[in-house]
């Protein structure tokens, strides 16, 4: 007999003219002391069904059928008796642990009006449980912290904090909403750790519902696959990452970026396109291809940058070392990859590449010219055109009140001010083309695009200036894994076709590891060392790389 | 404040000959020369206007042309009178404002949060002389219940003369400032309204829920002080407009404060009155932003500890 049972939960968003199924007639059972992993890309209902269980749905939307029964009630009775399974029973913890407490009560008020409100307990003895709360959950100086203000803990701290509010009234299901998606993977190997350790000592019963292939494969007992609402697959974590039956679990397991290999492409098993090859053509026949001269492309030397918190002095007590003496050179025709947690300076360094920052100290090179010392605006220009720029955000680097055209005829045109118009417009046509879009997009607006399809207009904005070096800060770290497996795809045909060189900055070990040649791994605005890619992943040199690497969630861990 | 002086005294000394305003026609050359003289009116323009600053620090403006008084002595007199009408009308907008913001952020679909700002509404957008007539019309000559104009009777306490001890004091005060204050509550209104309904879709009050906390604490204590911080800010740059404001109620009601020895000043071309007022107005603007930004210090911590960069 499961402890969690979901019979048939379907819930609806009553639209204007439809109603929209954000999940249906699905079917979950969980045991205690079992996590049980719910995975799926984003719009998949993975979330909707997690707060159905506790009845929070926001507005217009509702569960329309289906029970849910914790141990012997049945929870969803009536809509009045929800409130008090909530945080007494059930407890739940979100994604983004800047945003979930509340930022003008300090964490011992918020800890003490939780427990107060489920259990009877003085004000005295409430404390004291939630400072013991405190130290179960990793957080030293538990006496003294007790009193602090959310702001004033790190994130992972604050995960901690949301765990331990979550956990306050000794609930005996958690649902974990993406807990570590913000986090750092130090400090999201912690969490996990956490979580896990909690799960064996309290006999909890967990629901974590991801993203992320490789914490299922680290932490789930079994997996739950969701795909637009309804549920494909469920099964033994084992079973499902190594033997799925579903063609969409298959997909998806392999468009994970494997850890422990290189691999030449994704297999892409939903949509393969085979006449992209043809495509390219087209936009070879204008691109000046420049051969492979066994040069360094970008040489950059000692490279420091600080941030002053103090805009009027400049006291070098309170600047911030964002990049300290970093230098490295990158090959023509090669992918660099920087690697590093948040906060080690990597988006700085392509910031200050791509020159939008000026370095406080430093050179950096490009064709042998150093770009930091340019002070002629026509001079620059010309750089601007040969290096060229791919953000994190897909959705907020493109201007929404443009159309994709006039996106892409923007830096053609500035560099190219006497191009004709139907010249302007065939190459815009080629240009979309080989990002796989087709001619009619150019006359459509940003918001009608979706996240990877945004991505490829921005891969083809860059391409427009018929760029030598392509700097690709975060380009598919917004994007779901299948998603990002065509993304990364396509710049792999892309560089191997016009012999581009890549900056590629990530977080993300394994997806690093498919795209680049050589990789640096950045700490505290340190270089710690660059080395080929196999090397690095094989017999890391530095002691740094050997943690990361050992903290990265691996999808093969599932075989051991 | 050093700019606002300045400008009120070029008020002071440009606009016009003072003396020509003070005298009488038969007054002979040598009469206006002395006193010309004994007013300082022929030192250097810096000996003149650092007088002034010193004289205005130590709260002396000079005489007043047309009451030949010195106009220390009419704010003094006066103050009172608005400080009270500023204060009741500052209270009913922050209250009456405050709650109904809240009321209507919650229930936003209802019967009376339409109404509530359908009036909001007209309160926006009618101006405050037209209210202060219709309030006249309706409440002192059609119902007869509330007077039309003035104080009523005041208690001297000495430093301070209040209408709050008497009857008519307080029946006489309640038309002003509801006029006064309607125009602030509808702003109060409308910003706590937008401010909770954006804080009820924040992660903290969904997490907040998720832990089951009632839903009164979620929205009186979770909710509300995060949404009264922009409220204080705004609150306290209106305070100043409601003294601005309260020129036209003034004259309007005919109430015996500040604004309506403004207006009189004005029509009399009073230069030292005007300067006073506009170095008083200043004062109380830099006052109540100073007030402000201490608030801002006790209410919110992010701001309290800032520079303590989070450790652990």
């Amino acid at each position: 007999m499961s402890f969690l049972k979901i019979n048939n939960l379907s819930v609806d968003y009553q639209m204007r003219k439809e109603t929209v199924y954000a999940a249906k007639n699905v079917n979950i059972e969980v045991n205690k002391g079992e996590i049980l992993g719910l995975v799926g890309e984003s719009g998949s209902g993975k979330s909707t069904v997690g707060n159905a269980i506790i009845n929070l749905i926001d507005e217009p939307g509702k569960v329309s059928s289906g029970s849910v029964i914790l141990g012997d009630f049945n929870i969803h009775e009536n809509s009045e008796s929800i409130v008090k399974y909530r945080g007494n029973k059930i407890g739940l913890i979100f994604q983004d642990p800047q945003t979930s407490l509340n930022p003008i009560l300090t964490v011992g008020e918020q800890l003490i009006e939780t427990i107060q409100t489920h259990l009877k307990l003085s004000k005295e003895e409430a404390k004291n449980k939630s400072i013991n709360l405190l130290k179960e959950v990793g957080i030293k100086d538990a006496e003294t912290r007790f009193d602090n203000y959310p702001h004033q803990f790190s994130g992972g701290m604050r995960q901690r904090v949301v765990i331990s509010l979550a956990l306050c009234c000794e609930p005996e299901l958690l649902i974990a909403d993406e807990p570590t998606t913000a986090l750092d993977v130090s400090i999201q190997s912690q969490i996990l750790e956490l979580i896990k350790k909690l799960t064996k000592e309290r006999n909890l019963a967990v629901i974590l519902i991801t993203h992320d292939m490789g914490v299922i494969a680290e932490t789930a007992d079994r997996v739950a696959v969701m795909k637009s609402g309804n549920l494909v697959e469920i099964g033994e974590t084992k079973k499902i990452l190594t033997n799925p039956k579903e063609n969409y679990t298959k997909s998806l397991v392999s468009s994970v970026p494997p850890t422990n290999k290189k691999i030449s492409r994704f297999v892409i098993i939903e949509k393969e396109n085979n006449n992209k090859k043809e495509n390219n053509i087209k936009i070879l026949n204008r691109w000046s291809k420049k051969e492979i001269i066994k040069q360094d492309l970008v040489k950059i030397k000692n490279l420091n940058k600080s941030f002053d918190d103090n805009f009027f002095t400049e006291n070098s007590k309170n600047s911030v070392m964002a990049v300290n003496d970093v230098s490295f050179e990158i090959k023509e025709g090669e992918s660099f990859g920087l690697v590093g947690e948040s906060g080690s300076g990597k988006s700085t360094i392509a910031k200050m590449v791509v020159n939008l920052f000026k370095p406080t100290s430093g050179d950096i090179f490009f064709d042998n010219v150093c770009i930091t010392k340019i002070k002629q605006r026509s001079e620059l220009m010309k750089f601007r055109k040969q290096i060229q720029m791919i953000f994190q955000d897909p959705y907020s680097s493109l201007n929404g009140r443009l159309k994709v055209k006039d996106i892409i005829a923007e830096p053609i045109t500035l560099h190219n001010p006497s191009i004709s118009n139907i010249d302007l417009n065939n190459y815009i046509y080629d240009l979309l083309e080989s990002v796989e879009l087709t001619q009619k997009s150019a006359y459509r607006y940003p918001h009608e695009f979706s996240g990877g399809q945004r991505q490829r207009i921005s891969i083809a904005r860059a391409l427009a200036t018929q760029p030598r070096l392509l700097v690709c800060d975060e380009p598919t770290s917004a994007l779901d894994v299948s998603i990002q497996a065509q993304i990364l795809n396509l710049l792999k045909d892309l560089q191997e076709q016009l012999n581009l060189t890549i900056l590629f900055i990530s977080h993300d070990l394994p997806v690093v590891r498919q795209m680049c040649d050589r990789i640096g791994v950045l700490k505290d605005g340190k270089l710690c060392e660059v080395s080929n890619t196999e090397d690095l992943f094989l017999k890391p040199g530095h002691e740094y790389t050997r943690e990361l690497l050992r903290l990265m969630p691996k999808i093969e861990s599932i075989y051991n | 404040m050093l700019v606002v002086a300045f400008v009120s005294f070029s008020l002071f000394n440009f606009v016009g000959d003072p003396i020509n305003n003070m005298v009488g026609e038969e007054t002979s050359d040598e009469e206006r020369a002395e006193l010309r003289e004994t007013l300082g009116l022929m030192d250097p323009i810096h000996v003149q206007f650092s007088r002034f600053i010193v004289n205005a620090s130590k709260g002396e403006f000079g005489i007043s042309y047309q009451l030949r008084r010195p106009v220390s002595e009419l704010i003094v007199e006066r103050l009172p009178a608005t400080i009270e009408l500023v204060v009741i009308s500052a209270l009913i907008a922050l209250v009456t404002g405050t709650l109904l913001g809240v009321y209507t952020g919650i229930n936003r679909k209802g019967f009376l949060s339409d109404f509530v700002l359908a009036i909001s509404l007209l309160g926006v957008s009618l101006p405050t002389f037209v209210i202060g007539i219709l309030f006249i019309y309706l409440f002192a000559v059609i119902l007869g219940i509330l007077p039309s104009f003035g104080r009523g009777e005041v208690v001297d306490l000495g430093f301070w003369t209040t209408g709050f001890l008497t009857v008519s004091g307080l029946k006489a005060i309640i038309l002003p400032s509801v006029t006064l204050s309607l125009f602030q509550m509808t702003y109060i209104i409308r910003l706590v309204r937008a401010e909770m309904m954006e804080i009820l879709q924040t992660d903290y009050i969904k997490f907040a829920r998720a832990r089951g906390i009632g839903e009164n604490s979620i929205k009186y204590k979770h909710a509300l002080k995060n949404g009264l911080i922009p409220v204080i800010t705004i609150a306290g740059i209106n305070i100043g407009t409601l003294i601005a404001f309260s020129i036209i109620t003034e004259t309007v009601f005919q109430w015996p404060g500040m604004g309506f020895l403004f207006i009189q000043a004005v029509q009399f071309v009073d230069i030292p009155i005007m300067s006073a007022y506009l170095v008083f107005i200043a004062f109380v603007f830099v006052m109540i932003n100073f007030i402000v930004d201490i608030l801002y210090y006790l209410i919110d911590p992010r701001i309290r500890v800032k520079g303590d960069v989070a450790s652990g």
